[in-house]
């Protein structure tokens, strides 16, 4: 724990000396027009473990979430300085294929958005678009990843109805399904549970803390319980700057920049 | 601070005066479109009811064309007060165009001395010259017996006599239409090929004699199953000649028709509800089916309402790719600038190009340009005879699929731009490229709104007449569009259209009188088409919006 508390605690901290940091930020700045979202990030997420991001709105969490897997490509008028890492290789690579490096990373949304097909549609939706056809091995990434979001048991039967006749909570884990189904190395997650209810959102968090056995989570939430309940480190955003990152227990228990406290004190946000 | 009550009722006042002026501004459309509606429908409907005839008495020398006898037979067009007492004019259809000159006759109400008895006045509809009204002397059945109008059997023998004339009328119409002309085009082809081959040996190119010799073979086949068919006809009309009736009209005026000249025959003020109902469908049943006869103001209009079809499933055929990739390429791909903006001006200005312009643009690209050059490849060896080069049901299509280019290209991107950010976002972040989740996700869902398009584009398409007039509509067509001859589809044709039928009857009929009834009837059906084709874009889009249903909230 020593060791892992050292270093990455400051925000500008130095490459994990454990060799756990798996993406990675090198002032990292993005901007809209002529609106800096984003300012010269530089910190680790560690391998298999949960980040949260979490800051008052409009500081740049969704922004820097979905510079990951490029989704603000699709943005116009935008630019970046800076490099983001996924084990050591540079997402803005010339030679990466935006379609691969997607596929390497599954998203949730903050709104629930399955497609407008069968459950089992929206979970291999990403294996179909990549070509894949036998339908033994879609039959086993549906109950796989289903299984996996704990949702198996809820709809096996009802596979082939359309996806938006479940819950709002089922829905989303639905999605998280989505997001698994290809197998990515990474998920990320936008707000996942801010418009679910109390009981849908404790089983989200389950499923969180499950996942993180075989994925690499970064989470934005707006809910400072929810972050301390299912991180392992948090990240503090403001006005587009990292003000603190650490461990999440030290960072919430004892935090050591005044502005962080006032955050998570509910005094400002 | 307390409220004051004048101003709560004040403001109240004030936003109910936009209600009810927006409510009587729909009120007021409202009343306009049913009331158009309404008279299309009533006159429409009308034209096929079998009307009761009145034999009125007249003050002698009113009437100058009324004959020996101060009488007048016919049915109420209009009838604005009574007779003697009025001052207006009565309105009838008197027929008997053929000796009256005109089958409608204005009477002052004045001149009116009174109705009379008119059960035994028979309404005949003829080959030629319209309607016949008259009281029957005698008959002379086609084996040469002579039955009076008082013997009991004379309405049967008659009736069954003009059921025999009118099937040999439509097998005469059978064989010259179809049979005749499906052997004329074989000849004409066999001959035009062989003129090539007369050129191509003039011009100094081997050409195999045997092959000449073969085509002189099958045509002189053809050409004696072409006299088989002629004298076929030929005996079908000497015998429409045999029999006949001697008539005398209610104004004097005596006459002999040959049964051929008749094609029904009916009493209306001696059928009852049912038999004018049966009489009604059976109208009905020949204007749908029918070919139209007397410069179109008689029979029916099925050719017209088979181009309109034809020519509106071509043009959304045409159209919905064009529009839906436009649209696409505006809205999902191109960068959203000021050239995008310009082009978004652009396509929503064509909308309001006149559509004569298309017409005038379809005449000259499509028919004299594309047509011209597929006929200087493809058929150049019927040339001076124009196939692709004049006016034709594909061009028309292409012409008002150009026209309503700009209806669909705007409803599909306002259905793109409406697809939810979140099912995009979601498709890509699952590693689908851009053309994928436009394929999978997004055109599915815009589906709904697409095809509402496809609907304003459909309306506009076929009720359009101007451009047509320009690139292929005929006042009548000898042959459909789409036929048993090879290759059943004619693209190249010229047909008939509902709206244009519409103006050709009532602006360029020699007797715009007898062609009103007509005009109505077409303005009707031409309605229903549009409303059918909706219908059924609506009942497809509606399956789709319950598919793709993206809410349950």
């Amino acid at each position: 724990m020593m060791a892992a508390s050292q270093q990455p605690d400051l925000p500008d901290g130095p490459p994990d000396p454990a060799g756990r940091d798996y993406i990675r930020l090198q002032d990292y700045s993005f901007f809209y027009g002529a609106n800096q979202a984003l300012d010269t990030l530089s910190f680790s997420i560690p391998k298999e473990q949960v980040t949260a991001l979490i800051g008052p709105s409009g500081c740049g969490k969704s922004t820097l979430i979905r510079s990951i897997n490029r989704m603000n490509d699709l943005v116009e008028d935008v630019r970046h300085e800076g490099d983001i890492l996924i084990s050591g290789e540079s997402v803005f690579h010339p030679h990466i294929e935006v379609i691969s490096l997607r596929k390497r990373i599954g998203m949730v949304f903050q709104e629930s958005n399955p497609f407008p097909k069968s459950i089992y549609e929206n979970v291999i939706y990403s294996l179909r678009v990549s070509g894949v056809r036998r339908k033994s091995e879609l039959d086993e990434v549906v109950e796989r990843s289903l299984r996996a979001a704990a949702l198996w048991d809820e709809v096996k039967d009802r596979l082939y109805e359309n996806a938006f006749t479940l819950s709002g909570g089922q829905m989303q884990r639905l999605c998280i399904a989505r997001a698994i189904a290809n197998e990515p190395e990474i998920i990320l997650m936008d707000e996942p549970c801010s418009a679910l209810d109390p009981i849908a959102t404790g089983r989200i968090e389950d499923l969180i803390y499950e996942l993180k056995k075989h994925y690499t989570i970064v989470i934005v939430t707006h809910n400072m319980q929810q972050a301390a309940r299912v991180s392992d480190r948090t990240a503090f955003l403001y006005m587009g700057r990292l003000i603190e990152y650490g461990e999440t227990e030290s960072l919430f228990i004892s935090p050591r920049i005044p502005q962080t406290e006032a955050y998570i004190t509910g005094r400002f946000g | 601070m307390q409220l004051d009550p004048n101003t709560v009722s004040h403001n109240r006042n004030k936003g109910e005066t936009l209600v009810w002026l927006s409510a009587s501004g729909l009120g007021l459309a409202l009343l306009m479109v049913l009331f158009l509606l309404g008279l299309i429908l009533v006159e429409g409907v009308q034209v096929f009811w079998p009307r009761d005839l009145v034999l009125l008495e007249l003050q002698p020398e009113t009437d100058s064309l009324a004959g020996q006898r101060p009488f007048l037979a016919g049915s109420i067009v209009e009838k604005p007060g009574n007779p003697g007492t009025g001052s207006g004019e009565w309105k009838l259809m008197v027929g008997n165009k053929d000796l009256y000159g005109t089958a409608y006759r204005f009477v002052p109400e004045q001149a009116i001395l009174g109705r009379r008895p008119a059960e035994d006045l028979v309404v005949a509809e003829r080959v030629e010259y319209g309607k016949a009204i008259f009281f029957p002397l005698h008959l002379i059945t086609p084996s040469g017996e002579r039955i009076e109008a008082g013997d009991p059997h004379f309405w049967k023998d008659f009736k069954a006599s003009i059921d025999d004339v009118r099937s040999r009328f439509l097998a005469i119409q059978d064989l010259e239409r179809n049979r005749i002309g499906a052997l004329n085009r074989k000849i004409h082809s066999l001959e035009r090929t062989r003129r090539h081959l007369l050129r191509q040996q003039r011009d100094g190119i081997e050409v195999d004699p045997r092959h000449l010799e073969d085509i002189e073979i099958s045509r002189d086949a053809l050409e004696e199953q072409f006299q088989e068919l002629a004298a076929e006809v030929t005996r079908l009309r000497r015998e429409q000649e045999a029999g006949s009736i001697h008539y005398r009209l209610a104004s004097g005026q005596e006459q002999t028709q040959p049964l051929g000249n008749l094609l029904d025959v009916y009493r209306p003020n001696r059928m009852n509800v049912f038999q004018k109902g049966a009489f009604f469908l059976e109208r009905i049943r020949i204007f749908l089916t029918g070919t139209p006869r007397e410069a179109n103001t008689e029979g029916g209009i099925f050719p017209a309402i088979f181009g309109t079809f034809v020519m509106t499933v071509l043009m959304s055929a045409a159209v919905m790719p064009f529009g839906v990739l436009a649209a696409i390429y505006l809205r999902e791909y191109a960068r959203q600038g000021l050239f995008v903006k310009f082009v978004r001006i652009g396509v929503n200005n064509l909308a309001g190009v006149p559509s004569i312009v298309y017409g005038v643009f379809g005449l000259g690209f499509f028919v004299y340009f594309l047509g011209g050059t597929i006929d200087q490849l493809f058929f150049s060896r019927d040339l001076p005879n124009a196939t692709f080069g004049g006016g034709g049901i594909l061009w028309a299509s292409l012409t008002l699929a150009l026209m309503t280019v700009p209806v669909v290209i705007v409803a599909t991107e306002e259905a793109l731009a409406s697809v939810p950010r979140g099912s995009r976002e979601a498709s890509l972040a699952s590693g689908a490229s851009r053309w994928q989740t436009i394929e999978r996700i997004v055109l599915p869902a815009a589906a709904p709104g697409i095809l509402t398009g496809l609907i304003l584009a459909m309306a506009r398409g076929a009720g359009e007449v101007a451009p047509l007039m320009l690139v292929g509509v005929v006042k009548l067509a000898p042959d459909l569009p789409l036929d048993a001859t090879f290759p059943f589809i004619h693209l190249e044709r010229k047909f008939m259209h509902l709206g244009f039928h519409i103006y050709d009857l009532g602006f360029q009929s020699p007797d715009s009188e007898s062609a009103r009834p007509m005009v109505f009837a077409t303005t009707l059906l031409l309605i229903l088409l549009v409303i059918v084709l909706n219908l059924g874009a609506i009942l497809l889009r509606n399956h789709l919006r319950a598919k793709y249903k993206t809410s349950t909230f």
